[in-house]
């Protein structure tokens, strides 16, 4: 047992501490200078005065920020796309993955479906024929064009159809033997028993749409129809002032591009930082569910 | 009449499938057969079936192009750096924060860490782009130690490390949790018999602990094997301005920024098809045998 206790050891652990202290330092650090900034003055904020702490506290740069309209519309554009999007991802979700989850004796058919989604893993038509069909549909500039075309998730789609497989069968055994149909017995047994996986894969699903920006992008035609994240990108990518056309002296002694973006990207991060703590251990399993299967 | 038969007993199973055959017919195999266009003079009012069909001309003229070869260079470059960061990084963070012995610090490292994976490239971009500015807190810092001011955003052969970085900063945590999922799972009564033995930390981590976390390290490096082409579409959109950053283009342009450039910025959509089609298929050719190597390895299925 000395060994666990040399001074080697001792030095080892006080040395890895350290270490693993400043890694997660440097993962948070960011977004609290962030804030320091998005909460300091303009006149601190290009002075390089602000570190961790607002310098010159001031709201001005949120108050602009929550004023525009566009930031608005976008904020809605969001979450009408989470509300539709993930309630499309999990119908679908469950639905597919239940007849998948099948045995070949139950379904002969099973494997012939499974390699009809899968493949869609290992190829794919790339961008422009992603883009032109899309075009084809009439999707274009609606809500549908952010939600059907990645309507069916396949990873989840696998996830939970390896979920189902491991469930006890004898219960829709007895269900299947009192009259019970398919649809039935994926209500009443299925969902019930599945809570936990279904809530990360909705969890996954939520912040999958929350944070595509790059289809918004593309597929509207106005930027009054981009999602939140769509719209930010404008503004993050854009090197030009948003106050080009400004003649308000007065406001720019209030705020400035860096501490609007900053205020910008702090709200765009908001939802998940906020609600993150609260549901880490969903993350933490829907990554370990995604990769390990027994 | 099996089939009949067939059909009768399980039609609510067929009835569940159809919503999502009817989507990914349409908008998975509907883009693969529209890379029909790889081999077209496309244009969109006349249609995929009307375009003039010009053979392998699209293809002669990408291969043509002199930044053709080099930017596939930048993909294969980044991505493979990537591949091993990614790789190394997070197994040697989840086996030192095994060695953690005060669970609440533990914890709430590891909450820490995987905290950037679920914020979109958007966020972090915007992040980078504020810190690593000219202005920004990185260069002040640098400044107290007389170190001239770095345009990172502007340096042609800093930006290739810079991608590199910014991925394993923010995906590292990621396959750290796989990694740390993995160790727990080893059986503790080994630890105790290499205790019995002798073995001092070190040695129970080289013996144990590694061997341990073999299985999942050889699918983890196997699956990457999928991603020789890819080098991180958003973010180095995010971070070349939108593929309008010049200065960085030189080593940051990479096949799926060329696609974009090509096709949708510039409209040539038979050529942004062919480079596409192109891609599709190599990555096809990888995915497909990293698929197969973690089954034989390691008896991995997808289904």
């Amino acid at each position: 047992m000395d060994v666990g206790h040399s001074t080697g050891r001792k030095l080892f652990l006080i040395a890895n501490n350290v270490f693993l202290f400043l890694v997660a330092l440097s993962c948070l650090l960011p977004f609290i200078h962030i804030m320091a900034v998005s909460f300091s003055s303009p006149a601190a904020s290009t002075a390089g005065e602000v570190k961790l702490w607002p310098v010159e506290f001031t709201w001005k740069a949120y108050e602009y920020v929550i004023d525009k309209k566009e930031y608005l519309q976008s904020l809605a554009v969001s979450f009408k796309r989470v509300v539709l999007g993930t309630t499309i991802n999990m119908l679908l979700t469950v639905l597919t993955a239940y007849p998948l989850s099948k045995t070949l004796r139950a379904f002969p058919m099973r494997t012939v479906f499974a390699w009809f989604f899968v493949f869609t893993i290992l190829f794919g038509g790339g961008l422009i024929p992603w883009y032109i069909v899309i075009k084809y549909t009439g999707l274009m500039n609606s809500l549908w064009a952010l939600v059907l075309p990645g309507a069916v998730q396949v990873y989840s789609i696998i996830i939970l159809l390896n979920f189902f497989r491991q469930l006890p069968k004898e219960l829709e055994e007895s269900a299947f033997l009192d009259g019970a149909g398919h649809m039935n017995v994926l209500l009443r047994i299925y969902i019930p028993l599945s809570g936990p996986a279904l809530a990360t894969l909705l969890l996954f699903s939520i912040v999958d749409h929350w944070n595509a920006w790059f289809d918004g992008l593309i597929l509207m035609n106005t930027p009054a129809n981009y999602p939140l994240q769509s719209y930010m990108q404008t503004i993050v990518v854009n090197m030009s002032s948003l106050f080009l056309n400004t003649t308000n002296s007065e406001m720019l002694k209030e705020i400035n591009d860096r501490t609007v973006k900053a205020a910008q990207i702090l709200i765009g991060a908001l939802p998940v930082l906020l609600a993150y703590p609260f549901l880490q251990r969903h993350f933490i399993k829907g990554i370990v569910l995604g990769s390990v299967k027994e | 009449m099996a089939l009949k038969r067939e059909l009768k007993r399980n039609y609510a199973l067929y009835l569940m499938l159809l919503p999502a055959i009817i989507l990914v017919l349409v908008y998975s195999y509907g883009p693969m057969a529209g890379l029909a266009i790889a081999f077209e003079k496309f244009t969109p009012s006349k249609g995929i079936f009307g375009s003039e069909w010009v053979g392998w001309k699209n293809f002669e003229y990408v291969i043509g192009l002199p930044e053709t070869i080099h930017i596939l260079w930048n993909t294969v470059y980044i991505a493979l750096m990537k591949i091993v960061a990614g790789l190394i990084f997070p197994i040697l963070i989840a086996i030192l924060l095994n060695e953690l012995k005060i669970k609440w610090f533990k914890r709430s490292i590891q909450t820490v860490i995987y905290m950037p994976y679920f914020l979109s490239w958007i966020i972090v971009g915007g992040i980078l782009y504020d810190m690593l500015g000219r202005e920004g807190i990185v260069n002040t810092f640098l400044s107290y130690f007389n170190v001239s001011n770095i345009f990172f955003f502007g340096n042609d052969t800093l930006f290739p490390y810079l991608l590199v970085t910014t991925d394993l900063w923010k995906t590292f945590g990621y396959a750290t949790i796989i990694y740390l999922a993995a160790i727990v799972s080893i059986n503790p009564t080994i630890y105790e018999a290499a205790i019995v033995d002798g073995a001092s930390r070190w040695r129970q981590t080289l013996h144990v602990t590694l061997p341990g976390m073999a299985p999942i390290i050889v699918l983890l490096a196997t699956l990457s094997i999928g991603n020789v082409l890819n080098a991180g579409f958003e973010q180095v959109l995010v971070l070349t301005n939108n593929n309008t950053n010049t200065l960085v283009l030189n080593s940051g342009e990479i096949i799926d920024t060329f696609v974009y450039r090509l096709g949708i910025a510039n409209a040539q959509y038979g050529l942004a098809t062919a480079v596409g089609l192109f891609k599709s298929c190599v990555s096809f050719f990888f995915v497909s045998l990293s698929y197969f190597l973690a089954y034989k390895l390691i008896n991995y299925r997808i289904f």
